[in-house]
């Protein structure tokens, strides 16, 4: 980088600033480290969990989870989570932020686009259990609002939201879309604002209309936070637990069954510590690769851009 | 960040939408208005659970029985209320979030900001693996670290104590704050620093007296977020905290679920009063975030 005068004097400058790192490191080792490494350990024997005797498995709790069903169920429903808090909230988010950004901010004012925009992002500040208690009492078979409503238009047999099969995962989707659809809006508009208006206007002026420039301008402009918005939902996706946990339990039949409910399921349920810890590791991999992939094609994304111009 | 919806609150009002001015040109037409009322409809569905809620909060038990959640309440009883309030010591609950939060906001800021001063002023060699490093552990899932966490807290004589879940969120918050502060001091005006040190100032001197009060507004931003997220976070109290005494606000309405004492109302004034808290806190400390982050989303 440069002589080697200049990088001794570097060295100079950033050893003493090692006691800041110092607390850091060390927190870091003892509570995220640490356990990290502890969990891949356990994950390697039977073992009961407190004072029961561990005993060697090897990768047998691995080689177990490849013929469990619930184990397989539990990926193929964070596919469903991913659908429900990346795919339609950044859809929709983004048709949302541009109509209310370019369409009714322009014609009837700032304020009623911020009203708007604060609306739906209540959601997003309430506990997340919250959400799913209130939830599922509104879905609840008996006496649920959404049933009742149901009941006073004539249905006979209102179906049981979280209680049948079928519908228990599209009705957790359904109340997940509605506590994330804030986020993509909020950030989206925010990413807006950096754009130069008058690419709006000469857009019109050449008689663009707002879907064109949809295409043309926003959805280009806007792509690095369409990333992060990508990247730091799916992950969240990935982890989804609580909602699980509130509305469903994973039930019925385990339907709704997700990675990190199936093992917190086996750490404090059914006491089998070692493969609670096995499944945990796997979707830590899991995550690990999705953002990897997500963050390599970010960069090629923007390699292409600066190449392209 | 957090567990589930691991989504930054960002700001939700104050901004204008700049360059919107309305425009005489479009105030015309018809098609407006059907664009308004659709998105008018939206808002409506999306605050239709809140209402909900709220009209059945503040019913009593045989109300709800004979007319049913969809009515108004035909008198304002608090029963549901007083009920929730006494069965999970709700002032106890409230008192170990807010001490919970509010110490992990304090001292995962206070952490975020050394660490960053090393790695973002101090230029720490090395400084993009560490800062991949806290990238990682933000986005790792709870579940891969909470059975070694548990049976440490056990050995330490933590175990069921709401200061394992302190030292926990402190570090995990951070994760983003180190992140974040990194990138923000990486760009710190070299000149200040330079300026100060000739003056004879020391590391030290230089964070309390040029880095911090800059960085404060920031700071202030930090603060809020961390005690938003840890305020909502569910997996690790739900694990760590096992008795009435220490549960935090999310943790005692979801443990009510499915008793036979919570009736609708009562559930509902629940919910109602768990997420007041979070709700107040946002809006008291909404001009803090407009004035801070529109570094969080992008660098």
């Amino acid at each position: 980088m440069a002589t080697t005068d200049t990088t001794t004097r570097r060295r100079a400058t950033w050893v003493p600033y090692l006691p800041y790192l110092i607390p850091g490191a060390l927190a870091f080792l003892l509570v995220i480290g640490y356990p990290l490494v502890m969990n891949v350990y356990y994950s390697l024997f039977k073992w009961k969990g407190g004072l029961a005797p561990m005993r060697w498995y090897g990768l047998g709790n691995y080689a177990d989870l490849l013929a469990d069903e619930a184990f397989w169920t539990s990926f193929r429903n964070s596919i469903s989570m991913v659908v429900a808090m990346v795919v339609v909230p950044t859809v929709i988010g983004l048709v949302l932020a541009a109509v209310l950004f370019d369409y009714l901010g322009r014609r009837f004012g700032a304020r009623v686009a911020s009203v708007l925009r604060a609306t739906y992002y209540l959601p997003q500040i309430l506990p997340v259990a919250v959400a799913g208690v209130v939830w599922n009492w509104i879905l609840n078979a008996q006496d649920g609002a959404v049933n009742v409503i149901l009941t006073n238009l004539g249905v006979t047999d209102p179906p049981d939201w979280l209680g049948n099969p079928q519908l228990a995962m599209p009705s957790v989707m359904l109340v997940l879309i509605w506590v994330q659809i804030g986020y993509p809006v909020v950030i989206f508009m925010a990413a807006l604002q950096r754009v130069d208006p008058e690419l709006y206007e000469a857009a019109e002026l050449d008689g663009a209309n707002w879907w064109a420039r949809l295409r043309a301008i926003t959805l280009p402009q806007i792509k690095p936070e369409t990333f992060v918005v990508t990247l730091t939902c799916t992950v969240a996706a990935l982890k989804v637990f609580a909602p699980v946990y509130v509305l469903t339990r994973g039930g019925p039949e385990g339907t709704t069954l997700v990675p990190s409910y199936y093992s917190f399921l086996n750490f404090f349920d059914k006491s089998k510590v070692g493969y609670g810890a096995a499944v945990a590791t796997v979707l830590t991999i899991v995550i690990i690769i999705v953002a990897t992939v997500i963050l390599q094609f970010q960069a090629r994304a923007e390699r292409r851009e600066r190449e392209g111009r | 960040m957090s567990t589930t919806t691991a989504t930054t609150p960002v700001v939700v009002k104050g901004t204008a939408v700049p360059g919107n001015k309305v425009d005489a040109r479009l105030h015309r037409g018809v098609g407006r208005w059907f664009v308004l009322a659709a998105a008018g409809l939206f808002a409506l569905a999306m605050l239709a659970p809140f209402v909900i809620m709220a009209m059945n909060a503040f019913k009593s038990s045989a109300d709800y029985s004979q007319n049913g959640p969809l009515s108004l309440p035909t008198a304002f009883y608090t029963d549901g209320l007083v009920n929730f309030w006494n069965r999970t010591q709700f002032p106890l609950k409230l008192l170990n979030s807010i001490m919970i939060s509010g110490l992990v906001a304090v001292f995962g800021t206070f952490l975020s900001l050394i660490t960053a001063y090393a790695i973002g002023i101090g230029r720490v060699k090395g400084r993009v693996w560490i800062i991949a490093v806290f990238l990682i552990a933000n986005m790792l899932p709870q579940e891969a670290i909470i059975y070694p966490l548990f049976t440490m807290a056990n050995a330490v004589g933590l175990s069921n104590s709401q200061w394992s879940v302190i030292i926990i969120f402190t570090v995990i918050q951070s994760a983003f704050g180190i992140y974040l502060l990194s990138s923000v001091l990486s760009t710190f005006p070299v000149e200040l620093l330079e300026a100060a040190a000739l003056d004879g100032a020391g590391r030290f001197r230089i964070l309390w007296s040029v880095v911090y009060p800059i960085l404060r507004p920031t700071l202030g931003v930090l603060m809020v977020f961390f005690f938003i997220w840890t305020w909502n976070e569910f997996f690790i109290p739900l694990v760590m905290l096992t008795s009435n005494a220490t549960q935090t606000v999310p943790i005692a309405l979801a443990s009510l679920q499915g008793d036979r004492m919570m009736d609708a109302p009562t559930t509902n004034a629940g919910a109602l009063v768990s997420l007041l808290p979070a709700l107040l806190f946002f809006l008291i400390f909404q001009r803090t975030l407009t004035r801070g982050v529109t570094a969080g989303a992008v660098k």
